[in-house]
């Protein structure tokens, strides 16, 4: 009786173990498309490539920034590889009425991710979160 | 390569505004490595036009406004509006707080009645007490005389607004939304006039400038004190022009003429 039920309990592990690696293996070839961590549906910016690398700007985009934003403050250097109005322009994401969202919207290209990773942003407490001229566009229809 | 000066013999392609500043930058500093090559003073015959996108404001510069009373009407308020435009100011029915950047003021004489009608703004001293009061150096002066603050590094303890004798800071009450690309702002910080920074930048003149020029009585000058050549510089040296509240020894970059 005992070995029997040993068997039984040998080959239930035995399956689970192959439906688990085949689960895996299933997983890793997929790993980007339908993997079991949900990953953010970040939207894609104008162009080809961003200003630098996806792997540097995910790592370092708020140094970037940051770099950038002094630089233009205090120094009035308006370079436009690293300006905000650059990013916001060309990540801008169109809405349901084909204008770009602000940042109130969840598809909002800052927010996709920072909502995702948990962390707050302020820079469009003062910082248009948007293009402006479809805003101009915008009232001129009216 | 050797060090000469400039000789009267120079090319004759150069157009006379750029041989009348290579006379005068060979005279200040004679550092013409040769004609048309300086070591010195590339950006101070016309500043501007000299900068590029990724170059820091010149300290050799120094932005400046003049304003013709004779010539503002005290119903105009064409700069106002300019200004509003240009950088999204939006009233909320609140004049005790509503963000103010340049204001007309009517003054009068009691003794003679005689009124005069000027715009108030930012001065943009060369001493100014709003950055020396700032806890945090948000209020600061850019190196071509610019007094601007910070709001990265602002907190809105609204000190310099206290410290400035010209009533030229507004602090941001209320959340704000859809703001000028090019003149954040934001709740809980202090802003004033920027003198346009943003179209200096860019070669251009400051909003009200522009529009007292086109729609207005002409009355405002912009332009680099610094700048022997300059349209500005010839007239105060020309006309006698007064600094407001000159006895602070602020020494303001805006001037007034006939007050």
């Amino acid at each position: 009786m005992t070995g029997r039920r040993n068997s039984m309990v040998m080959a239930a592990i035995a399956l689970t173990t192959m439906i688990g690696m085949a689960l895996v293996a299933n997983a890793l070839e997929e790993e980007s498309a339908a993997s079991r961590v949900p990953y953010p549906d970040i939207a894609t910016g104008d162009g080809d490539t961003c200003v630098e690398d996806t792997d540097f700007m995910r790592r370092y985009h708020m140094t970037v920034l940051m770099h950038q934003r002094d630089d233009t403050m205090l120094k009035g250097i308006r370079s436009k590889q690293h300006s905000l109005k650059e990013c916001i322009d060309c990540h801008a994401v169109p809405g349901e009425d084909s204008i770009p969202v602000t940042v109130e919207n969840p598809k909002h290209f800052c927010r996709s991710c920072h909502d995702y990773a948990a962390v707050n942003i302020d820079c469009f407490d003062c910082h248009a979160s948007r293009p402006e001229q479809d805003l101009l566009a915008k009232a001129d229809e009216k | 390569m050797s060090t000469k000066s400039n000789s009267p013999a120079a090319p004759e392609e150069f157009d006379p505004s750029r041989r009348s500043f290579l006379g005068s930058a060979a005279a200040a500093a004679g550092v013409a490595l040769a004609p048309g090559v300086f070591l010195y003073g590339v950006g101070a015959a016309n500043p501007a036009d000299a900068r590029g996108l990724d170059e820091a404001a010149s300290g050799n510069v120094r932005w400046g406004i003049l304003i013709d009373l004779n010539r503002c009407d005290s119903g105009c308020t064409e700069c106002v509006t300019a200004c509003s435009k240009e950088n999204g100011l939006q009233g909320h029915g609140r004049p005790a707080t509503d963000a103010q950047w340049i204001r007309k003021v009517d003054v009068r004489d009691p003794a003679t009645g005689h009124s005069q009608s000027l715009p108030m703004m930012c001065q943009h001293c060369a001493d100014p007490p709003c950055v020396d009061v700032c806890p945090t150096g948000a209020s600061f002066k850019r190196a071509d005389g610019i007094v601007l603050v910070d709001k990265h590094t602002c907190i809105g303890c609204r000190y310099c607004m206290s410290a400035c004798p010209y009533k030229a800071r507004s602090f941001v009450h209320e959340a704000l939304e859809d703001q000028k690309t090019h003149a954040p702002r934001g709740k809980g910080t202090v802003e004033s006039c920027t003198m346009c920074v943003h179209r200096i930048d860019d070669d251009r003149q400051p909003a009200c400038v522009e529009a007292c020029n086109d729609t207005g009585g002409g009355a405002m000058l912009f332009g680099d004190l610094n700048d022997p050549e300059s349209e500005i510089s010839k007239r105060v040296a020309k006309y006698a022009t007064q600094q407001i509240r000159s006895d602070l020894g602020l020494d303001p970059g805006v001037r007034y003429q006939g007050l």
